[in-house]
Parts: C-alpha cells; structure tokens; sequence
C-alpha cells in the first residue's frame, strides 16, 4: 500500500464531501445514510441514491406528461409526482432537489403550469447534477479502497 | 451516537412491518430496523398491511407511511384497529401540519414521526413504545 497515495486520496475524497455539503448539494441525512453502511452492506448508500435517481426520473417523466397539454393540465398528478419526489430527496439527503421540490409544490398549489415547467426543468437538472457529483464520490471511495486504505469519516460540522 | 453504542434488540426478537409505496424510503427503513437487530417485512400500500394481516402475520412494530395509493395510511390505520390488531403503529409521514397530523394519531397511531426517518427518530419511538429502555 502506497500511503502517500491513500493519504493524498483520503484527502481528496474528505475535501469533495466537504464541497458537496457547503455547497448544497447534500445536508445531514446523508450524513445519517452513511452511517446505517456496514461490512455486511458496504454498498448501501449507492444502492439507495440509485433507487432515488431511478424514482427521479420516472416521476419526472411522469410529470411531464401531465404538465404537456396546457388546456389539460393534472394538477393533482403533477402534486402527487412532487410529493413523492421531495419525499425521496429528503430521505437520501438530497438538498437541492428537495429545495426546488418545495417551489414546485407552490407552483402546483396555485396552478401555475409556466412555474411548473420551470421547476420541472430545474429538478432535472440538479438531480442529474448529484448524480454525477455522487458518482465522482463513489470513484473516489473505489480508489481509497484498491489503494488499500479506508474510507475517512467525515465531520461536516 | 456511534456504531458501537447502538443498541442491538436482536435478542427480543422484535419484528416490524414497513408499510411504505417508495423504494427509497422502504430501504432506508428497513436497514434502520436491521442496523437495530429488528426482524422486518416490507409491503407497498396500507391495502397490503391489512392482507398481511389477514393472513395470519403479526408484528410488534409497524412503521406507517400517509400517503400511500389503494390505501392510505389513515385508512389502513383505522383498519387494521377495526380488526383488533394491538400492534404499535408509528405513523411516518412527510406530511407534518397540524391537522394531518391529528387525523393520522385519531385513526389509531401509537405514535408519529416527521420523515426522514433516522436512527434517533426510531430509537425515540420504540423508547416511546416502551421496545427499548434508555440507558
């Protein structure tokens, strides 16, 4: 083992992590995800934030639909589609989807179908964007780990 | 809390239900449940909670989503209490205003959440339900 090249890694991976929260990407309960991860499930958080892309785009697909007809617009599927959607975010930690979550929900309140698509245009592009944000993390960890060092903690606070 | 100073409740042999339409949220609860040596099931809507129960299965914990399709899980809720089941149910929602809240604890709650769920919020509700003692 190279600890030089662990160290440098370890580094790198604390100061990306650090970045993600400061700047909004992720709040606390990712923090909370990471720590259920374990021996027995040392791929836990990346099977659940996968399950939460996964949702993402299926409901926002689901939501353009509904969103596409202007004389027709569902409403109420839209809201449901939100709900669901600001729930996952919230669970995996996922700050800045669930923020634009929150904007969109007042959209569909008021039936506002421009605001909607707005938001639906911005919930696209920032779960995308954690996505690949996340996928560089989880490089990261593969390299710490076929470097033969381990994964640091990290204390966001 | 550590890892090490989390309690394992393996040896009472608690088991839980998970009733809850989103796989992320089903996972994460599951693997809270499991983190604390808790035995657990998993099904989709309050419809599948009461079949379950139906069907001869029994649990000491149910850990309850709101809103749920086919059936929510206020109706779920009142339910399963209309069919007898003395099991704790801990209502678990996003949805957290005042109103939703109480109609949720009226329809049979032992007790109720605001997700996301965490390992403090669980070990405050099964401390709650009397499940875990404190030290």
């Amino acid at each position: 083992m190279n600890t030089i090249v662990v160290a440098q890694l370890q580094r790198q991976f604390q100061d990306y992590m650090v970045s993600l929260y400061q700047q909004g990407y992720l709040d606390n309960q990712f923090t909370e995800l990471r720590k259920l991860q374990d021996e027995g499930s040392p791929d836990f958080v990346a099977e659940v934030v996968s399950l939460f892309f996964d949702d993402c785009a299926k409901l926002i697909n689901d939501m353009s639909i509904s969103l596409e007809r202007p004389d027709h617009v569902d409403f109420k599927q839209v809201d449901s589609g939100v709900h669901q959607l600001k729930g996952s975010s919230s669970s995996v930690g996922a700050r800045r989807v669930k923020n634009v979550c929150i904007a969109f929900k007042e959209c569909c309140d008021v039936q506002n179908r421009e605001g909607c698509l707005r938001c639906l245009q911005q919930v696209d592009y920032e779960y995308k964007m954690l996505k690949t944000k996340l996928q560089d993390l989880f490089n990261l960890e593969q390299q710490i780990l076929q470097a033969g060092g381990t994964i640091p903690q990290v204390d966001i606070n | 809390m550590t890892r090490e100073e989390l309690p394992n409740l393996a040896e009472s042999k608690l088991t839980a239900l998970v009733v809850d339409d989103n796989f992320v949220n089903q996972s994460i609860h599951q693997k809270l449940l499991a983190r604390l040596g808790i035995q657990n099931d998993v099904v989709c809507n309050g419809k599948e909670a009461v079949d379950a129960h139906c069907s001869g299965r029994n649990y000491d914990l149910i850990l309850m989503d709101m809103d749920m399709p086919i059936m929510n899980g206020i109706q779920a809720t009142k339910r399963l209490r209309e069919m007898g089941i003395e099991s704790k149910i801990a209502g678990v929602t996003t949805r957290a205003n005042e109103g939703e809240k109480k109609e949720f604890m009226e329809a049979g709650l032992n007790d109720f959440q605001e997700k996301p769920l965490t390992i403090s919020k669980l070990l405050s509700i099964l401390h709650k339900l009397d499940f875990y003692v404190q030290t």
